[in-house]
């Protein structure tokens, strides 16, 4: 499904990623630990397109079509989702005016029809009670006035309504309760766990892996992969800490 | 009109498009007059006509405790120009919601000089210019305050995204107070679409002109949150906007 090999890339001309090598096939779910600095955000940005993440050696592909080819919005198109550590609040565009126009305009890439207005209320609703969000705040502006969690929450949203078939989570667990990141934790399982679909979970900490078993674990350090593993590899390195377990 | 026409030398017609100006100027008549009586609202919504050059001059005047909302879209293809004479009694209220939206050789401009001649009078201007080609959008916003006007509260918002290196957009608010217990806000920022957004919006899927569309639609349509009839305004704005993004 995503297949990564030997990837180098830069951010504003300094080295972040150096050699990353990553199949995540359909039906699994890989989740990248790693210490801070050492490139996980920017593995999620590379694969989704971000201006400025420069891939300098290597290649990325979904389904056997080259990622780093594609602009943003047809990587979306294809499949591909990804769920921001900060998420961006955009004043004056209510959320489902965007989420919208956005599935909409991912159908017509794909040559499907679009949804009218009725169709994708009732779609939006349905998501947003999935994650426990108040569909109400569906029509205010994007992300303005939401607290960090509900912005995540948001997230997830999103990805139910797009129904991608790959989505990079990135830190989607970072700045939740308990209460949300059981709730997140079962969304992700409930929209993506399926055997046609893929995940790659970036994260910090162990704990939302109590609730998305991962089928591989890797960690992420110095913008290579230094180990891979099976779930048990998490709590090993929650006990033990990066240096340790890496070595 | 027997006045002499202008010159840039006078600060309210320094940005000005004087050679549009000429033709029309004759048949300018004597500012359109607008008085709301104590106590009484009033709402108006102004649209843009088809015409190339269009210059609206009003003269406004508000009782004690009046209150007038003013919503005015100015996107004339070769100039536009929006006057205001504000004058506000004890206790008025006065708010004007406005926006340029301009392409290829285009000027359009909004002039106004709001006088806070009595005491308590509230004002707002929130102006919002989109710009691209070599366009440009002016706002002059000149503030009164008498000195007997105490507990004015004035506010003055102004934002202008240029899409084109060759747009311009100028901005000054200008404050004459002669009393001392005011409130007189002014802000200005002139700005570019903002990176992070975009790639946003393009990562849920949408291509880079819609995405665009999407960020200056709502950098615009908030100025008519407040309108009680904004489908009229949210139209032409949205057609201003289509034409200028395109």
């Amino acid at each position: 499904m995503i297949e990564i090999t030997n990837l180098h890339a830069t951010v504003a001309d300094k080295p972040i990623l150096n050699g990353v090598s990553l199949h995540v096939p359909a039906g699994e779910v890989h989740a990248i630990m790693g210490p801070n600095g050492s490139g996980k955000s920017t593995l999620a940005y590379v694969l989704a397109g971000r201006p400025g993440y420069e891939v300098t050696e290597g290649s990325a592909s979904f389904d056997g079509r080259d990622l780093i080819a594609m602009e943003p919005f047809e990587r979306a198109a294809a499949g591909l989702f990804l769920g921001f550590q900060y998420p961006v609040e955009i004043p004056g565009v209510s959320y489902l005016q965007f989420l919208r126009e956005s599935l909409n305009a991912q159908r017509r890439a794909r040559g499907e029809a679009e949804l009218s207005g009725a169709e994708f209320i009732k779609l939006a609703r349905s998501q947003a009670a999935l994650l426990g969000m108040d569909a109400e705040m569906l029509k205010r502006p994007v992300n303005v006035g939401f607290s960090g969690g509900e912005k995540k929450r948001a997230e997830m949203v999103q990805m139910g309504i797009m129904d991608p078939r790959f989505a990079i989570l990135d830190e989607t667990d970072s700045g939740l309760d308990i209460d949300a990141l059981k709730a997140v934790g079962a969304g992700i399982n409930s929209i993506m766990r399926k055997p046609d679909k893929g995940v790659l979970l970036i994260t910090h900490y162990q704990r939302l892996l109590d609730y998305v078993r991962p089928d591989t674990v890797h960690v992420l350090q110095a913008g290579r992969i230094v180990r891979s593993g099976g779930p048990e590899l998490a709590h090993e390195l929650e006990r033990e800490g990066y240096s340790e377990a890496a070595a | 009109m027997t006045a002499p026409f202008p010159t840039r030398a006078l600060e309210e017609w320094r940005y000005a498009d004087l050679d549009a100006l000429q033709p029309v100027w004759e048949q300018l008549g004597e500012p359109e007059r607008i008085a709301v009586l104590p106590g009484q609202s009033l709402e108006q919504v102004w649209l843009p006509s088809d015409d190339a050059v269009q210059v609206r001059r009003v003269s406004v005047s508000l009782g004690a405790g009046a209150s007038l909302r003013l919503f005015a879209l100015n996107a004339a293809e070769q100039y536009g120009r929006i006057e205001l004479q504000v004058d506000l009694a004890d206790g008025a209220d006065f708010e004007f919601f406005a926006a340029n939206i301009g392409t290829g050789l285009s000027t359009n401009e909004i002039v106004s000089n709001v006088r806070h001649l009595e005491p308590n009078a509230k004002s707002r201007q929130v102006v919002r210019s989109v710009l691209n080609g070599k366009a440009v959008g002016t706002y002059l916003g000149k503030i009164e305050v008498a000195r007997d006007a105490q507990k004015t509260d004035a506010e003055q918002s102004v934002k202008a995204m240029l899409l084109d290196r060759g747009a311009t957009a100028n901005a000054k608010p200008e404050l004459e107070i002669f009393a001392d217990d005011v409130k007189c806000a002014h802000g200005a920022t002139v700005g570019e679409l903002d990176a992070n957004q975009l790639f946003y919006l393009g990562s849920r899927g949408l291509p880079p002109a819609q995405a665009r569309a999407l960020l200056l639609e709502g950098f615009v349509m908030g100025l008519w949150d407040s309108a009680s009839e904004p489908d009229a305004i949210c139209e032409a704005a949205r057609g201003a906007l289509r034409s200028v993004v395109a």
